[in-house]
């Protein structure tokens, strides 16, 4: 009974839960896995003592029958555009580290966001997918050989990179230009009016404020939205030190 | 047939400065506006801030693809081309806050299994491109004759190392500023449809700038009114 009315109507069967302030099915998260690669470069002529550091999210039929295979599709591709803002704007990793000779050698990390399972929310799985490849990313040593003028890699020696910033993503849905509930579901999303992303990192300082669109918001809706990402940064950071933690050192 | 109507305007908010060189505080750049340009799309405007233009074209509502149609409201795209070079993934997360403003405002539901297409082509960039984006789309929705529940207009505000506020930025402004946050408000009530953000700050910085962009965007929607009963006037 329940179920054909959920068909019919979904927008109803949705707003009598938000009454009685719970959702029917429990929070499920989008899994992510990244991978990321190193690889030689040449650094841009225009900053010549920074690395390149490239995401790209790769959203395929695996995780969700809404996507076909083939060229990344708009979601895919906004979806990286705010992996690579968040990169740049939180500073998460000094790009001048990632540089081994000035204007003539640098490290490029290619991080693969690959989505396994896509249940709504996706920014703030690969937020925290990416935060968690790169604490994990060793990048061996490299000695320019003065002779040959070749880059002589040892791989005995790696070392960790250095991450300055934890920015964690904390999303919302706007129902009804009114209710706002964290952490949205596929079809929460769906349904929504608007979403709205908040990028903080652990001083309070905002690293993106994402809302592409919707329903309108006020000043104090805003706000609070940001003490709930505030909350959030402290439970997702929590949950992130356990992780570094229980990962074996090399 | 209306011909070209140009609406030029030079807003000054409390400062009260002669015209010339702005102050960084409250202000907003020269801006401009042209509609009904073009012939063959429904609708199109030219939006000028300082040495910014974008120029729009609307079509619709139209036929839609059977693949993209929805059955109780309109599809909108929106089509972004860069200055130079092909269109890229900032494009396309561009054409997406931008289209979904748009489908906040305009009522889809009257013209349902159709397609309006936004079409926006940069002719030069010089600092606050997406707000120039998006006052020239609006624009063109209301030369093409689009219902909408209300109006929207851009705003970008910059924030420099010392906290100092800055509104309409120039590109060297938004280069050396430490962040850089566009806001799109409706006309209504001034509520936040679209915001995107690059650069750190602080959440109180957040307040201040988006009271900053509701008070420039009174004169925008000021702008936009004076220009269109000027074109309405004269027929």
């Amino acid at each position: 009974m329940a179920a054909g009315f959920k068909t019919v109507e979904p927008l109803e069967y949705y707003r009598r839960f938000l009454k009685e302030n719970c959702r029917p099915d429990g929070r499920e998260l989008g899994e992510f896995r990244t991978t990321t690669v190193n690889e030689f470069g040449a650094p841009p002529t225009d900053a010549p003592d920074k690395g390149y550091v490239v995401p790209n999210v790769d959203l395929s039929p695996l995780c969700s029958s809404r996507f076909r295979s083939g060229p990344p599709g708009e979601e895919a591709q906004v979806a990286s555009q705010f992996i690579a803002d968040v990169i740049e704007n939180s500073q998460i990793i000094q790009k001048e580290d990632l540089c081994i000779s000035s204007g003539k050698l640098a490290w490029v990390l290619y991080c693969d966001l690959i989505c396994l399972n896509h249940d709504g929310n996706i920014l703030d799985a690969c937020t925290f997918a990416l935060l968690a490849a790169l604490k994990n990313v060793q990048l061996p040593e490299v000695t320019i050989n003065e002779e040959t003028a070749l880059a002589e890699v040892n791989l005995k020696k790696k070392s960790y990179l250095n991450i300055r910033t934890h920015p964690v993503a904390t999303s919302f849905a706007v129902f009804d230009d009114t209710l706002l509930i964290v952490d949205p579901t596929e079809e929460e999303e769906h349904l929504a009016t608007g979403t709205l992303t908040v990028v903080m990192d652990e001083e309070g300082r905002l690293c993106c404020l994402h809302k592409p669109g919707g329903s309108g918001l006020t000043g104090a809706k805003l706000q609070d939205c940001m003490s709930r990402a505030v909350t959030r940064h402290k439970e997702v950071k929590k949950l992130m030190d356990e992780v570094f933690k229980s990962m074996k050192p090399k | 047939m209306e011909g070209e109507m140009q609406t030029e305007s030079k807003i000054r908010a409390d400062s009260g400065t002669e015209p010339g060189p702005r102050v960084p505080g409250c202000s907003l750049r020269h801006f401009a506006c042209e509609q009904n340009l073009l012939s063959r799309p429904d609708g199109s405007a030219s939006f000028l801030q300082g040495d910014t233009s974008v120029l729009a074209g609307v079509y619709g509502p139209a036929e839609v693809k059977i693949s993209k149609e929805i059955f109780n409201k309109a599809t909108l795209e929106v089509i972004l081309r860069p200055k130079t070079g092909l269109p890229g993934v900032a494009e396309k997360s561009r054409e997406r806050l931008i289209r979904n403003t748009c489908e906040a405002v305009v009522l889809g539901a009257l013209h349902p299994r159709t397609s309006i297409t936004v079409v926006l082509q940069v002719v030069s960039d010089a600092g606050s491109l997406l707000a120039c984006c998006l006052n020239a789309a609006c624009m063109a929705l209301v030369d093409a004759g689009v219902p909408m529940r209300a109006l929207f207009c851009g705003v970008t505000c910059a924030l420099d190392s010392d906290g100092t506020l800055m509104l309409d930025p120039t590109a060297k402004q938004e280069k050396e500023a430490r962040a850089v946050l566009t806001f799109a408000l409706d006309s209504v009530e001034r509520k936040l449809l679209m915001s995107t953000t690059k650069g750190l700050y602080s959440d109180t910085e957040l307040q201040q700038c988006l009271a900053a962009a509701q008070t420039a965007s009174t004169h925008v929607f000021r702008f936009y009114r004076e220009s269109l009963q000027r074109r309405y006037s004269k027929s």
